[in-house]
């Protein structure tokens, strides 16, 4: 076949392709064919394993609805939903009044899970989880405190032997929820850090390397010896790396499981307030866990579309009470009682057109 | 036997063995690669894997959708892209010596160092914002204007080193101009383009970022170019960054699979534009 | 004819006046389209322009709290890690297609072309956890003790060695860039008649001497490959900012963590609030523009020195 006859077979089965997705693209239209409703979600991370849970869980039990969440970060899920290419937002930070007043039409907040922020280590000889005081936790990722065997550290821990070694801090390359939550708890309990650094998704931290995401600073935890780092708690434990207890505000060193994060939002829920917009770390639990935070999925208040108004408004609700229980075998922490009380009304709160769609 | 006869024959005996070796590290390093990814990932690869839609971890699932939607999406891109692209390639070859020329030249040159994350924001802003909803006809225009570069510059290069003699001959022969190249230079250039198309290919099916802005990601088997479409890209990447081990091990699965995607139509391309003579 | 048909169609023939129309419209798309982002970049980017002038270029400051941003640790992250990738990449490709081309049999050719442009076809984001999980380790292990003991006098190899920095950054750039390079090197190696190699031969050259005439004569393709995985290695991303430490500081030892512009463009684009910060980013996009606008003129005006000078050893028949 001479070059050109081959060419034009080639040519031709390419373009029969390209008929089969014209016809595609025919097929496209409005995109909601009668009875199917499509919704789609972006944000946070962070509950990604958990949401994608949600969505199958309740896609079963409703099967004409399809929802799709992606994970691209917190100010992505805040930028989309602000931009109105999604029907719902997730962000782990709660948005800043800033954010809020530059969106077109009332974002509401609702809490779905909590999480906790840990920290995670790479140090030979040392056989039990270390503890950490905050003061100590500040120092260390300020670069005060540079070795393993400081007096510092080891009166926290009289019984481990930990190496004089360098400490090599790993934080997070980009911006991410998990490092302002971690910020946030760090200017709580060092007004040097707070001066210094400040509280930021993306701060200019004094040491350390960047990993990228959750994962990257796993990964560089798990390959280097001597670091120490900062991650979600799903993370640590599955890549069964030693997570650290940390004293408290109330005195007390806590280990950072699921309970001892509840603990924390509910010893939190009075000086929570109405729009749930909050802080939760460092709280006064005496078994509170102190690096705990809240995720969010935001939501205008009047929803343009009444049939997917509906749809996000039940989703949400058999969320934060069916959706509730398949949180702890996932590694979060699930919504303390009251919380769950307000979360329903502002659920209720959201309308379209007036009317309101629960 | 001179002395410089044998100095020159011995440089000849140890650069030609010092090519071999290059080789044999590009194919050592592309070993390593390989097997530590099917070391992670091919316990996941069944047949379950490649049919079904993703599911919760601790449930199974597979990339069923991600297979179809990438296939789709680099239909979309190279459609646009590899006939742009061979376009400015044979304008830039052919009419390619006043200042317009040089222009193009440089502007692809620098669009081949954009990163695609400023691609797939772009196109976000100009297609997804207007539209106010993500589809993979953006996230198909995102990898078409990565695929674009490419393909310009080596069709341009393949089509400059076709000897003279080639055009000549059939302009002597009384074949209008846009025939000659048409019908004599870019066949003869076939190969070289078509190495370009396969790296634009290559290229655009291994990026994530202007896909997550563009195309975004469904859990759903796609019905039409207007709506958000998986890929297996952004699935790899989903599955990468999350803490699961099931999870990791689909993520490197899918990896092969993509890998094999490329390859077979690495060769389906080879074997169409090969020559017999 | 008028001056305007002489114009569309010098040769007067219509085909040729349609097709040259259209190759010019497609290349005027591309033009309209780069433009386009150009423009937008800089439209976007005007607040830090005016707000931090020229010490932009000059400031190693990156304080997204404090609101102060300056772009040469990025600039300085980008050009190392590029510089160390071509500079382990294209020696290396070209030895590659040399050899596919001039010496390796057939039979052994192809498969081996084949195995090479795979390593293209790997995403990105699995050359970083590759990346992490073996390269950096290895290098940590193995190699960079090794480079410290033997260089340890240049402060280009000293400091403390963790196998996350700018070494392991343009390592994995380097195997990103090289199935590109050695493919398009590979395939203007064959386009060089064989004339030439006969030529060369007949005067008595020994294999690696007609080698090196095949590669004058083919030296503008081969810059254009080097460009092309230039630009690679500029843009790239994910598989770099998972092993590079992204740590905006400049330090003269390439086992130290770094950041490059397109790292820190990905990291921090999605996140960043405030007007002063999303113009920076897209101030540092403009600037990577014109890193890789000034490498590539700075390589076509090498190879068009070298073509010049040995422009008697003639191209193509």
């Amino acid at each position: 076949m001479s070059i050109w006859k081959q060419i034009t077979t080639g040519r031709l089965a390419i373009f029969l392709c390209f008929t089969v997705v014209l016809a595609f693209a025919a097929c496209g239209g409005a995109g909601n064919s009668g009875s199917e409703i499509r919704l789609q979600g972006a944000g946070a991370t962070f509950p990604n394993p958990l949401y994608q849970k949600w969505l199958s869980e309740y896609g079963k039990l409703n099967t004409n609805v399809k929802i799709d969440y992606q994970s691209i970060g917190s100010g992505g899920g805040i930028k989309q939903i602000q931009a109105q290419t999604v029907d719902f937002g997730a962000s782990d930070a709660p948005m800043t009044d800033a954010e809020l007043k530059a969106t077109a039409g009332e974002l509401i907040h609702i809490p779905t899970v909590l999480g906790a922020v840990v920290l995670t280590y790479n140090l030979q000889g040392v056989s039990r989880p270390l503890r950490f005081s905050p003061d100590v936790i500040a120092d260390i990722f300020l670069g005060k405190i540079t070795k393993w065997n400081d007096p510092r550290i080891k009166a926290d821990n009289a019984d481990a032997n930990p190496p004089a070694a360098d400490i090599t801090v790993v934080h997070r390359a980009e911006a991410s929820g998990t490092s302002f939550v971690f910020t946030d708890y760090l200017a709580k309990v060092s007004p040097d850090w707070k001066q210094k650094v400040g509280v930021d998704k993306s701060p200019n931290w004094p040491v350390g390397q960047g990993g990228k995401g959750n994962e990257g600073v796993t990964g560089q935890i798990k390959q280097q010896p001597n670091t120490i780092g900062y991650v979600e708690l799903a993370y640590a434990v599955q890549n069964k790396l030693p997570v650290a207890l940390i004293k408290n505000a109330s005195g007390n060193f806590v280990e950072p499981s699921i309970d001892a994060v509840t603990v924390a939002a509910a010893a939190s829920a009075a000086m929570t307030p109405d729009d749930l917009r909050v802080s939760i770390t460092n709280a006064n639990g005496a078994q509170a866990y102190p690096i705990s935070s809240y995720t969010y999925i935001l939501a205008y208040r009047d929803q343009k579309d009444a049939n997917k108004g509906k749809t996000l408004v039940d989703f949400l609700w058999w969320g934060i009470h069916d959706g509730e229980k398949f949180a702890k075998e996932l590694q979060y922490a699930p919504l303390p009682d009251e919380i769950v009380k307000r979360a329903e009304a502002k659920i209720n709160s959201l309308t379209s057109g007036g009317k309101p769609l629960r | 036997m001179k002395r410089a006869d044998q100095t020159r024959r011995a440089v000849s005996a140890v650069m030609t063995s010092l090519t071999a070796l290059c080789t044999l590290v590009a194919v050592g390093v592309l070993a390593i690669i390989l097997s530590y990814i099917a070391m992670r990932g091919v316990s996941s690869l069944t047949l379950h894997f490649l049919i079904d839609s993703p599911r919760p971890v601790g449930e199974g699932g597979g990339i069923g959708n991600a297979i179809v939607g990438s296939t789709i999406l680099l239909l979309l891109s190279s459609g646009i892209g590899v006939p742009l692209g061979i376009a400015t390639g044979v304008y830039l070859s052919e009419f390619g010596s006043g200042l317009f020329a040089s222009v193009v030249r440089f502007l692809v040159d620098t669009l081949t160092g954009i990163p695609s994350i400023v691609t797939g924001v772009f196109v976000y802003a100009v297609i997804v914002l207007r539209m106010k909803h993500f589809s993979a006809f953006a996230g198909g225009i995102a990898l078409a204007l990565i695929m674009i570069p490419i393909v310009a510059r080596t069709t341009e290069e393949m089509i400059r080193l076709v000897p003279h003699s080639l055009r000549e001959g059939a302009l002597a022969l009384g074949a209008p101009q846009w025939r000659v190249t048409l019908g004599v230079v870019v066949p003869a250039a076939m190969s070289g383009i078509a190495t370009g198309a396969m790296l634009a290919v290559a290229r655009a099916s291994g990026e994530t970022a202007p896909l997550l802005f563009t195309a975004f990601g469904s859990r759903f088997f796609p019905r039409n170019l207007n709506e958000p479409i998986a890929s297996l890209t952004v699935q790899i990447y989903n599955y990468a960054i999350s803490p699961y081990d099931e999870w990791h091990a689909q993520a490197w699965a899918a990896t092969l699979v993509l890998m094999a995607l490329i390859l077979g139509i690495n060769i389906l391309v080879r074997f169409m534009t090969r020559r017999k003579f | 004819m008028s001056a305007w048909q002489k114009r569309l169609s010098p040769t007067g023939n219509t085909g040729d006046a349609v097709f040259r129309g259209a190759m010019f419209l497609a290349a005027l798309l591309v033009v309209m389209i780069v433009c386009a982002m150009i423009l937008a970049l800089a439209s976007h980017s005007t607040l830090s322009i005016r707000q931090f002038g020229f010490s932009f270029l000059t400031s190693r400051e990156w304080d997204p709290v404090k609101g102060k941003f300056g772009g040469l640790a990025f600039i300085y992250g980008t050009i190392l890690s590029s510089l160390i990738a071509m500079l382990i990449s294209v020696p290396l490709s070209i030895g590659i297609a040399i050899f596919l081309v001039e010496q390796a049999p057939n039979f052994l050719a192809r498969p081996i072309t084949f195995l090479v442009e795979l390593l293209a076809a790997i995403p990105s984001v699995v050359y970083g956890l590759w990346g992490i999980f073996v390269l950096a380790p290895f290098l940590r292990v193995h190699v960079e003790p090794a480079m410290a003991r033997a260089f340890g006098w240049l402060p280009l190899f000293q400091g403390p060695i963790t196998g996350i920095g700018l070494l392991t950054g343009g390592v994995i750039l380097a195997i990103m860039v090289t199935p590109i390079v050695s493919a398009v090197v590979r395939d203007v190696l064959s386009a060089v008649p064989n004339t030439q190699r006969e030529a060369a031969l007949a005067l008595g050259a020994t294999k690696w001497e007609t080698t090196i005439v095949v590669l004058v004569n083919a030296a503008p393709g081969i810059a254009g490959a080097v460009i092309l995985g230039l630009g690679r290695a500029i843009g790239e991303t994910m598989a770099v900012t998972m092993v590079i430490g992204n740590r905006p500081e400049i330090s003269l030892s390439i086992f130290q963590p770094s950041y490059t512009l397109a790292s820190v463009i990905a990291n921090e684009f999605t996140e960043a609030t405030a007007d002063i910060y999303l113009s920076s980013l897209v101030e540092l996009g403009l600037i990577l523009f014109l890193v890789t606008f000034v490498v590539n003129a700075m390589a076509r005006v090498l190879v068009w020195r070298v073509t010049r000078r040995n422009s008697s050893a003639g191209l193509a028949v």
